[in-house]
């Protein structure tokens, strides 16, 4: 595949999503002109509601939409400046891509360090052994060292996405996408692992873009945010930025809108019905 | 009158003989089930293949046993390889039934391809096995039966042993957990299905290479197929060990109903079988449950 050219001096965003469009069985449309751009080295977050199209951007990305009947039917992805298009999945993760799933997905029949095995092919065609990512991995994730031999489906579920990142850990890849590593865990839980993946970012350097339903806790780790409604962003900006907007703290953060006064969910549903994001 | 207790031994060991060979095709039918959830209706064609290519290769080319057992393993594999590249790739994310009905179809053209080059003769293979009997305690064994069931133990315990340590055994196991997963951690899920075809192949003919031996060959020994359908079906379509058990179990009680009860019982029993399993555990003895039924 030719690599286009890049100036040395601004070298290209780790992923570049340009216009895309994604039709599920050749007839659903859930993906309508959405670009991002995951700046290297950065958590960029990609937040939405239910059904927004998050999950589908980010198959959309790795290429694991084929297993789903769908299709990108328009526009571009550069992933290092390169076309990704067509590229098998595994054949990008190989290459540094690594889509860690919504549901964890970790293999329950297998033991949790044959999970970890089983990532080391990310690392196929490349050099460094594997051995000292799984010293890396138990490092981050002291319990998984202790349960190495049990099988992955009898850890709790806060174990299990520790699991999903250590395979992540494993293939070392410069992108990470996240989708929704909170999903069902206890509060506590949910801040141990947000707090592991700032330290991932900032110890490994590895890029990351990270779908999220709690828009407090991507605000905390992100610098960048994206808001999408069904199938385009609609809002996108540093986070600073978009947590003090309006909208964004009274749909995704819950601090209510205009004076700050308790509203009930009947309201907001009406004035959300109502309301255009873009006119 | 008194039972002879040293006749029921016999019988049970010449069942437990053959069960060996049912639970290696069945270890054929069970990695491609698990890899690519592909049923595989020609397991018992891909077997006959593998024996009449070992007649091949004895009789018309006259070559020594143990390079036309290498040879008819190697024509197995290449024809797993072929076959999952042309046939049932393109047909991955069809409907079950769809894949299933291509696998029949499969069988009915090895079935013909075979009779076109052999005719529909049944042959005997060459004897390659040592002739003298064997005895386990009092029991006498027929000596084919008694090796056919050291190899197909001993490939299957290799199989066993490889699934929990080899890194391609991990590939297999973690593909056959979850397609999509295994994708994202780097594993080449089209490589997975392959080799999982070739491999399966490969068993399948030994098997056949070892049916032939013991029974002789004919272009309708895929038959054997059917039993082993039954049991992995008993055993469950994903399970290692339940092609193991199912095997032995399916190959004793084929031998005690055939013997003690004649041989038109035989099929009776293993169905009378196959159903009491199924009405208790639908998914079989070890197999996973909610796995899509037949």
């Amino acid at each position: 595949m030719p690599i286009p050219a890049q100036t040395a001096a601004a070298p290209p965003p780790v992923l570049e999503v340009t216009n895309i469009e994604v039709v599920f069985k050749k007839t659903v449309q859930v993906l309508r002109g959405l670009s991002l751009t995951v700046p290297r080295g950065c958590i960029v977050a990609l937040l939405g509601s239910n059904g927004a199209g998050k999950s589908t951007t980010l198959k959309a990305v790795s290429n694991l939409l084929g297993l789903e009947n769908g299709a990108i039917s328009a526009g571009t992805i550069r992933f290092d400046g390169r076309p990704v298009a067509g590229l098998p999945p595994h054949e990008l993760v190989r290459a540094g891509l690594f889509h860690v799933m919504e549901g964890r997905r970790i293999f329950e029949d297998l033991s949790v360090e044959e999970n970890l095995v089983a990532a080391t092919y990310a690392r196929t065609g490349r050099a460094g052994s594997a051995a000292g990512r799984f010293d890396l991995v138990y490092e981050y994730f002291p319990n998984l060292h202790e349960r190495r031999s049990v099988r992955a489906g009898y850890l709790s579920g806060g174990e299990q996405q520790m699991l999903a990142i250590g395979r992540a850990l494993v293939a070392e890849p410069s992108l990470i996408l996240l989708d929704e590593p909170s999903l069902g865990l206890s509060p506590r839980l949910v801040e141990e692992i947000f707090a592991i993946i700032a330290r991932i970012n900032a110890e490994q350097g590895t890029s990351m873009l990270l779908v999220e339903q709690n828009a407090a806790l991507a605000f905390a780790v992100a610098s960048y945010g994206y808001i999408m409604e069904t199938g385009r962003i609609v809002i996108d900006g540093p986070v600073e930025r978009l947590a003090r907007d309006r909208d964004v703290r009274e749909f995704y953060l819950g601090l209510g809108g205009a004076g700050g006064e308790h509203r009930s969910y009947r309201d907001v549903k009406h004035y959300k019905r109502r309301k255009r994001w873009l006119s | 009158m008194t039972f002879d207790w040293l006749l029921l031994a016999e019988v049970s060991l010449a069942g437990l003989g053959t069960g060996g060979l049912y639970a290696l095709t069945a270890l054929a039918f069970v990695i491609i089930y698990k890899a690519t959830r592909v049923v595989n209706l020609a397991i018992g064609e891909i077997l006959m293949l593998g024996a009449y290519a070992f007649f091949g290769f004895t009789a018309t080319l006259a070559l020594p046993w143990w390079a036309a057992a290498l040879g008819a393993l190697a024509v197995a594999g290449v024809f797993g390889a072929v076959t999952e590249r042309l046939v049932i790739r393109p047909m991955l994310g069809e409907s079950p039934i769809a894949v299933f009905m291509v696998t029949v179809g499969l069988g009915s053209i090895l079935v013909g391809l075979v009779e076109i080059l052999w005719t529909a003769d049944p042959r005997r293979l060459p004897e390659f096995m040592p002739a003298t009997p064997v005895f386990i305690g009092e029991a006498f064994l027929a000596p084919k039966i008694a090796y056919g069931f050291l190899v197909a133990a001993a490939v299957i315990t290799v199989f066993m042993v490889l699934f929990r340590t080899w890194r391609g055994g991990v590939a297999l196991r973690a593909t056959a957990g979850d397609r999509a997963a295994a994708y994202s951690v780097g594993i080449n899920v089209p490589g997975v299905f392959s080799l999982a075809w070739v491999i399966a192949c490969v068993v399948a003919a030994g098997a056949g290479i070892l049916v032939g031996a013991i029974g002789g060959i004919s272009s309708t020994m895929g038959v054997f197929g059917l039993s082993v359908l039954v049991v992995v079906i008993v055993g469950g379509l994903d399970s290692v060990p339940g092609a193991l058990v199912g095997g032995l179990l399916i190959g004793l009680i084929e031998a005690l109903a055939g013997f003690y009860l004649g041989g038109e019982y035989k099929l009776l029993a293993t169905f009378s079988l196959l159903v009491a399993v199924l009405m208790v555990r639908p998914y079989g003895l070890f197999g996973t449950r909610e796995i899509e039924r037949l």
